[in-house]
């Protein structure tokens, strides 16, 4: 039987085209960044939310074997929820750093009265400038960096009791 | 002398405005390049969100501060992947993307050369 080029290469055709729409409807197409470990943040110093001499740099967390990095706001209200493993975490061996979000000092502050305050430094970020810095794009966002201010873990969004038990793991 | 200083005066007030719109237009066209992350669909210059306004105001910083278009994508590129821009550069994950038009390309010309030699073969018997 004479089985013609043009046919084997339309039929080949037709067979990719099905392999990649099949593909293209498995993948997930809602991105987001919690992949992008593994850089490192730099250029960055932050003003400390009640005093606007005290800086904290990157020389600053060098100091420490992991850093969380945290991003909240007082008008987020996914950032109540993750409050608690927060303050849980205040008790443990990490140095956890609070970037307050586009938020009124003054807000930020009931917030942390109301709920009790588990970072060791609250930086402000007034405009959303910083939080370009280390590629966040919306809050709750929390990073850990290592002594070498390489991004080992992202969460996006409110951290959980999974998320939690990670960072124990992570910081034991 | 004195007109001196005032003819300087005056251009510098003419020029500054310029210097500033011509980064405006720069920053537009780059706005047009970036995807906003929390929208659908939408450009970086198309949406109002709190994300694409803060991505405006450091792309902005960067092009007052004299940096030039591919610095702020590689900049926004390590800050949140690729997906952040609308020109992916070749890579192996998207290497079907840039070599398949041109496959498509040959691999038609040659069905085409096939048929029109076929059909001058058949002409010709």
């Amino acid at each position: 039987m004479k089985i013609s080029i043009s046919k084997i290469i339309i039929f080949s055709f037709i067979i990719f085209s099905f392999l990649i729409f099949w593909q293209g409807l498995k993948k997930n197409n809602d991105y987001d960044t919690k992949n992008l470990i593994g850089n490192k943040i730099s250029n960055f110093q932050l003003i400390d939310l009640n005093n606007e001499k005290k800086l904290i740099t990157e020389e600053d967390l060098r100091k420490n074997e992991y850093t969380l990095i945290n991003f909240f706001a007082s008008w987020c209200s996914p950032c109540r929820t993750e409050h608690e493993y927060l303050l849980k975490l205040s008790n443990k061996k990490i140095r956890i750093i609070g970037i307050n979000f586009k938020d009124k000092k003054s807000n930020a502050i009931s917030f942390l009265e109301e709920l009790g305050n588990p970072y060791d430094f609250i930086g402000k970020d007034k405009n959303g400038k910083i939080s370009v810095l280390f590629g966040i794009y919306g809050i709750p966002e929390t990073l850990i960096v290592d002594s070498s201010l390489i991004v080992i873990k992202k969460y996006i969004g409110p951290i959980d009791q999974n998320q939690y038990d990670e960072i124990l793991k992570l910081i034991q | 002398m004195k007109l001196k200083k005032i003819i300087f005066v005056i251009y510098a007030l003419f020029l500054t405005p310029l210097y500033s719109n011509d980064n405006k237009v720069v920053a537009s066209e780059v706005y047009k390049n970036l995807r906003c992350l929390v929208c659908q669909g939408q450009s970086i210059a198309d949406s109002n969100s709190d994300f694409a306004t803060t991505i405006k105001l450091v792309v902005l910083d960067q092009i007052n501060e004299g940096k030039k278009e591919d610095e702020i994508y590689n900049f926004l590129i390590s800050k949140y992947g690729e997906w952040i821009t609308y020109h992916p550069t070749f890579n192996k994950n998207n290497f079907l993307l840039w070599t398949l038009p041109y496959a498509v390309l040959v691999l038609g010309g040659f069905i085409i050369f096939l048929i029109v030699r076929k059909n001058k073969h058949n002409k010709a018997n």
